[in-house]
């Protein structure tokens, strides 16, 4: 199975598939650190932190995060890290 | 790519304190913190070679976060403790933190003089326009007409601007930025630490607690949000009139201009002094 097809069946089943040199992060939070300030869901470009009921954030819609590490550099408690996310690759990773 | 915050948990804070730390959710002191370990990193300093001092206040409690040289001091006496550190050891790199009252209230003579001597300092002053950490009683810098415990019914006085003070002092390097603008702010702290000279960075900060909650303002989205909206940078602040200019915040380099060190011209008073064989007196 080439990686090709294998990105039409994702498409099929409606996952997001980023193309070739588009980058993928992930964020990453500390959730002992963290103050509930709403401060990264407020300001979230994409929009894609929400907050759970006592306001803790979480991540909504990993794939659509662009890396801009606005949340990252503006958490006043040091709770969240932007980083790089490989997908996997091999074809047995393939569920 | 500037360090990332979990490099930063590893590298510079002090595991031995109890984290998170002790400002309130949303405080700015947090971004401020991050902000000067970004530009600290960003110029590849030591960690011995770096000296903090900090006064009394919200604001002081910055230092003891920190895994550097550090400093907490009496209430306004940042910079002189860093003054003194500076003489005894020119080749650290001093940075003293400072809070509005702690530089303009209490510490304001200081500030002022430490300026118009032009000593090869960093001072970082986070100005929320208000005592925080005491109750919220009113600073120099809390705007006209504004609420606090010790002016109910609105501020009588006006209000200091601490980068302008800085600039007429003589200081060789005055910028100012908000809590919002913290890639900015790395970057004017970058060029303030470079800088040789009096260098003065002033960060206008948010404390929704004890000013926010008293007038209105929201919490800390808000406040950064307002934060967003009003400021303008240096260059566009030129082509605005005055009435314009009521209530923006002007971000950027307000001054960077070359003058005499205090150390440089002292060595230069004792090599003198050497050359006449210590006979100074005719």
């Amino acid at each position: 199975m080439t990686l090709k097809k294998h990105e039409g069946q994702r498409e099929e089943l409606g996952e997001k598939v980023k193309k070739q040199g588009e980058k993928l992060f992930e964020v990453v939070f500390s959730l002992d650190w963290c103050k509930s300030c709403g401060i990264c869901i407020a300001f979230c470009p994409k929009k894609i932190i929400i907050g759970d009921k006592v306001g803790k954030p979480r991540i909504n819609d990993s794939d659509s995060c662009i890396g801009c590490r606005f949340c990252e550099i503006h958490c006043p408690d040091f709770a969240i890290t932007v980083q790089k996310r490989f997908p996997k690759r091999r074809q047995s990773d393939v569920p | 790519m500037r360090i990332s915050v979990e490099q930063i948990r590893r590298k510079y804070l002090r595991h031995d304190k109890k984290f998170p730390h002790v400002w309130c959710p949303g405080c700015g002191n947090g971004i401020v913190m991050g902000a000067l370990l970004r530009a600290i990193d960003g110029l590849s300093l030591p960690k011995d070679e770096v000296v903090l001092a900090s006064g009394i206040g919200c604001s002081g409690r910055m230092p003891t976060y920190l895994d550097f040289n550090t400093l907490h001091t009496t209430h306004g006496r940042a910079l002189t403790f860093a003054t003194g550190i500076k003489l005894a050891k020119p080749s650290l790199n001093v940075i003293a933190i400072m809070g509005d009252g702690d530089a303009s209230a209490i510490g304001g003579n200081h500030f002022i003089h430490a300026a118009r001597r032009n000593l090869n300092l960093t001072a970082i002053i986070i100005n929320n326009s208000i005592y925080g950490m005491t109750g919220g009683q009113y600073s120099p810098t809390t705007p006209f007409g504004s609420k606090s415990t010790t002016s109910v019914h609105g501020h009588i006085e006006q209000a200091f601007s601490i980068a302008e003070l800085a600039v007429t002092s003589g200081a060789g390097f005055v910028a100012r930025s908000t809590v919002y603008h913290a890639e900015l702010m790395a970057h004017l702290i970058e060029m303030a630490i470079e800088k040789v000279g009096f260098s003065v960075v002033e960060v206008i900060s948010n404390c929704h607690v004890q000013y926010g909650r008293r007038n209105q303002l929201g919490g800390a989205v808000e406040m950064l949000q307002s934060y967003k909206d009003n400021a303008v940078t240096v260059k566009r602040a030129t082509s605005l009139t005055e009435e314009e200019l009521e209530g923006k915040i002007t971000i950027g380099v307000l001054a960077d201009r070359e003058m005499p060190i205090s150390t440089e011209e002292y060595e230069k008073v004792r090599q003198r002094a050497k050359e006449r064989g210590g006979n100074v007196g005719c």
